[in-house]
């Protein structure tokens, strides 16, 4: 039985990649579906997707989705570099990087920091459980104070918020989601494929085995009743001729660097994503009070990404022939010339 | 004239109908950021434009204003361009080394210098040559601000009537070091002439050092290793270089922003055909080395001994999971952060293995600067071809200072991208597996993202010859030997060594990168001075090629030349060859910051093989098997 296919003519079964060896009701799971749903639903052609991440359950996750693109799990914390170098070579490709909280804050916030100060056209999400998985449970530096670990330790240092880190350093679209929340994940990944630029993308992502319990800030239950959304967000791609109509003053419209649309709903307080002072008060304001703000925390659509600031030529560079790249004898000669 | 000078210019009578014509080294002592790095590269040039052969030796401290600074050029009409180990001629400049830098020249050496430091008074068996170069500068230099920097000039137009250099040439050479700086051309033009006027009426040529016109380096160019490395990898067609700034390797990333913002940007477009990122850090740089390199471009970085160690774990990486990439060692001086502005070969052991696991890596090794060029080119093909990291075994000596050189060859081969698969070779093979060794020769065929081939997914964790994750025992055992078969698979296409065998020679040479221009002159010295003939082997990459172990077999004894504590190489040969012939191998060793000079290896070398060093070493130079002191 045919599926159903989407704009470039593929199935959804495309999308899929390998079993998952992650514990069963991972957070993480999940964002893989997701990513599957939305890379699908964009009509994204994987064989023009790179997929990258670093070391940790998180970064394993590639493997579950997009079997049929390239990908590179480098080493700990040092993605962004790897993914820097690919997006270099040939800006033609779509990156998407996959990273954790222990991953990201902890061995590889230097690179973190660096990536974002770049607007490397990048997707880059962090799987976020508080803690380290695949080496039993240890705190992450994202664990909040006064979170409790399995074996009774608390933590008592102050978390690394990553969204209010990356909106800081010159992200230019920063949000926040839950791995439990699929309408609102969906619609910040599709709208992540529509920016030109970086994309940080926290996903609260709760670890059933080690970080599940009472008195963990990260548990499913815990992130579900402080789940703080800044504005509810659809999202409309460039290739759907739909027109959404809303109230004046109650729906935020921006548009996407590929003329895709985001439809920001108000909620019950005035939220506005491009301005980037609301945005770190109100990532301060949501913490204080305990709680996650979710959505798209900051966007800017329009701010030149990195390979723009290079002035690289539009070709990717890894295919330029041999004539493009190797100046000719007259070159060399006046080289020699220049230093007799 | 002083009195003092007078009676040095009697006792050495005699020296003065003795000349030493293009054959003595010359020491300009100054401090840094005086603006003397224009002054000597001028008096360089000149020399050069008279044709005598040349090289310019910078030692300088990890410091940018204030520090003394030394930069001495050697003249040589046999074509030597090591350093020198004794100093002929001294430009003092710094009062605060004057004196000891007088102190330590060789009997009948000369010295110009600034008239109020009195360094005639320390010594009665040298020539003094005063100039009050204060008094001298004001006329020409109104402006009191620039006369720090004009003042050096000076010496430049003392040393041209003193030595007999052509003033048309240096003028020619400060021309060319100033380029379009009108203003700055005159005043310095005006401080030469001020020189050179001052010497013509003060002083009667006592001294025997001169330079005369020859013909033998006609047509040659000045260059530093790191601007010959660069136009190699502009011409090996890079597209995507990240670097992080680290002495001494800084200058080859910005020479080659240079070079490539003029040869490498689209005429229609203006658009680079090339990236160039300063990253955060050496890993960084790595990294994106790396994935640019995954992703097909031709990617490097340039670094030091401290950006090398902050890679290991990413070579590792790039070595698995069978990346390639370019990496420029500029080598100084280790541990730590050590002397960061001197010269060593200290990272040879630690970068042919570094990272954890079973990891190995080629290495390739220029000597000149015209290697520099040529190897950059053959380490992105190297790179490709073995899909491996290539380090290119500079040191600051050949990086960062100025070598005579012929120019260079336009490259006559296309580049060698490696086993990249195509259609066609799908066809032929069947089944294609990212790690599938299908030629036998460990090297298997990789495709890049985004050309429609068959995608893998690349990982430093454990794999399959499908590239699938497996930490099955067979797959791991059978992947690692498949690594170890492209390593010897490698042995076949990295630079051969250059080997100058001596018929009848009981000793042989094994020298690598700089140490070649101190070996060259040694041998000449051992076989005018002595009855010993030794013949040459000069390594030019690991892993090593099967000439090694003919060359111990055809000598009784072989002293491995090298500037590093530990016999870096000798270590590594070891690990490879028969007790037979490591018994056969001594050590020559030096690793006082300095590049390695012909006459601490002659006589480290006399010691060992049992003669009478008459000549005192300053320093300590060898540790080796015959306890050479």
């Amino acid at each position: 039985m045919a599926g159903k296919v989407n704009r470039i003519g593929l199935e959804s079964i495309v999308y899929k990649g390998g079993k998952t060896t992650l514990c069963a009701g991972c957070g993480h799971n999940a964002i893989s579906e997701r990513v599957i749903d939305a890379f699908f639903e964009m009509g994204v052609d994987p064989r023009h997707v790179i997929k990258l991440s670093g070391i940790g359950c998180s970064s394993k996750s590639p493997a579950y989705f997009l079997g049929g693109s390239h990908g590179f799990n480098a080493v700990h914390g040092r993605m962004p570099s790897v993914g820097t170098g690919a997006m270099l070579a040939n800006g033609k490709l779509i990156a998407i990087g996959v990273s954790g909280d222990g991953d990201t804050g902890a061995i590889g916030i230097g690179q973190f920091v660096h990536l974002m100060r770049r607007n490397l056209p990048i997707i880059y999400i962090i799987e976020d459980n508080g803690c380290y998985g695949l080496t039993k449970g240890q705190f992450s530096p994202t664990a909040d104070v006064g979170s409790k670990l399995k074996t009774g330790i608390v933590n008592d240092l102050p978390p690394i918020d990553t969204c209010a880190l990356a909106v800081e350093l010159g992200a230019t679209f920063v949000a926040r989601s839950f791995s439990g929340d699929k309408k609102q994940l969906l619609a910040l990944l599709k709208a992540a494929l529509a920016h030109r630029g970086t994309v940080m993308l926290d996903v609260l992502s709760p670890c059933v085995t080690f970080n599940d319990h009472e008195g963990s800030t990260k548990s499913y239950a815990y992130v579900k009743d402080h789940d703080d959304p800044v504005e509810e967000v659809s999202f409309v791609p460039f290739f759907e001729d739909i027109s959404v109509d809303y109230e004046p003053g109650t729906t935020q419209e921006v548009t996407m660097h590929d003329g895709s649309k985001l439809y920001l709903k108000k909620l019950e307080e005035d939220y506005d994503p491009t301005d980037k002072i609301a945005a770190l008060r109100r990532l301060h304001e949501t913490a204080r009070r305990g709680e996650f703000a979710t959505g798209l925390i900051y966007i800017e659509p329009d701010r030149d990404d990195f390979l723009s600031l290079l002035n690289v030529v539009d070709e990717p560079l890894a295919t330029l022939p041999l004539d493009r790249v190797r100046p000719g004898p007259e070159a060399l000669e006046e080289i020699m010339e220049s230093l007799r | 004239m002083s009195p003092t000078d007078l009676a040095v210019q009697e006792e050495h009578a005699s020296q003065r109908k003795r000349r030493v014509v293009n054959d003595f080294s010359l020491q300009v002592a100054t401090v840094n950021g005086s603006g003397s790095q224009t002054a000597n590269l001028v008096l360089l040039r000149s020399i050069l434009l008279m044709g005598v052969p040349v090289s310019g030796k910078n030692m300088f401290p990890s410091n940018i204003a204030g520090l003394p600074t030394w930069y001495t050029i050697r003249a040589s009409k046999r074509g030597y361009i090591g350093r020198k180990k004794e100093v002929d001629f001294l430009v003092a400049m710094n009062s605060e080394t004057a004196k000891e830098d007088v102190l330590t020249l060789e009997p009948g050496a000369a010295v110009v210098y600034d008239e109020p430091l009195k360094l005639n008074a320390l010594r009665t068996d040298l020539t003094f040559y005063p100039v009050p170069f204060d008094k001298l500068v004001a006329p020409v230099c109104p402006d009191a601000k620039l006369r720090r920097l004009v003042r050096n000039m000076i010496y430049d137009g003392v040393l041209a009537r003193l030595l007999g250099i052509d003033m048309a040439l240096m003028e020619k050479a400060l021309a060319k070091q100033l380029g379009k700086k009108g203003k700055a051309v005159a005043l310095n033009q005006g401080a030469l002439k001020a020189g050179w006027d001052y010497a013509e009426a003060n002083f009667t040529k006592q001294d025997p050092f001169a330079i005369e016109p020859m013909t033998e380096a006609a047509g040659k160019i000045l260059i530093e290793g790191n601007a010959a490395a660069a136009i190699g990898c502009m011409m090996a067609g890079v597209t995507v270089v990240a670097w992080y700034p680290i002495t001494p390797s800084s200058s080859l990333c910005e020479s080659l922003i240079s070079y490539m913002k003029k040869y490498r940007v689209d005429k229609e477009t203006g658009k680079a055909t090339f990236a160039i990122v300063q990253a955060e850090d050496e890993i960084a740089s790595l990294g994106m080395v790396i994935g640019a390199s995954w992703a097909g471009a031709r990617a490097m970085t340039a670094t030091a001994g401290p950006g090398i160690s902050l890679m290991s774990e990413f070579a590792g990486l790039a070595y698995y999971a069978e990346s390639p990439a370019v990496i420029f060692d500029v080598q100084r001086v280790g541990p730590s952060t050590g002397l960061p502005t001197r010269t060593a070969q200290g990272d040879l052991l630690s970068t042919a293995f570094l990272s954890h696991g079973d990891t190995k890596h080629l290495m390739i090794i220029p000597s000149s600067v015209e290697e520099c060029y040529e190897m950059a080119q053959q380490a992105f093909d190297l790179a490709e071809q073995f899909q491996t990291p290539v380090f290119v075994m500079m040191d600051l000596d050949l990086g960062m200072n100025n070598w005579m050189s012929a120019g260079f060859a336009y490259p006559d081969k296309p580049i060698n991208r490696g086993k990249l698969l195509t259609d066609e070779v799908l066809k032929r093979i069947g089944e294609w597996g990212r790690y599938k060794d299908i030629d036998g020769d460990g090297i298997p065929y990789r495709t890049i993202p985004g050309d429609g081939m068959p995608v893998y997914f690349a990982r430093g964790s454990g794999h399959n010859a499908k590239g699938q994750y497996s930490e099955r025992p067979d797959d791991y055992v059978e992947n690692m030997d498949r690594l170890a078969r492209k390593f010897e698979t490698a042995r076949r296409h990295v630079p051969m060594p250059v080997i100058d065998a001596v018929p009848g020679a009981k000793i042989g040479f094994i020298g690598y990168g700089t140490s070649h221009w101190a070996i060259a002159e040694s041998r000449d010295q051992l076989r005018e001075e002595t009855d010993v003939k030794a013949s040459y082997f000069r390594l030019r990459a690991y892993p090593f090629t099967g000439e090694l172990a003919q060359f111990i077999d055809a000598h009784e004894r072989i002293y491995v030349i090298e500037q590093n504590r530990d016999a870096q190489l000798l270590q590594l040969m070891k690990l490879e060859l028969t007790p037979e012939r490591t018994a056969k191998l001594r050590s020559v060793l030096h690793y006082n910051g300095l590049p390695i000079d012909a006459r601490s290896i002659s006589d480290d070398v006399l010691a060992q093989e049992g003669y009478e060093v008459a000549r005192k070493t300053a320093v300590r130079v060898s540790a080796g098997s015959a306890g050479g002191e």
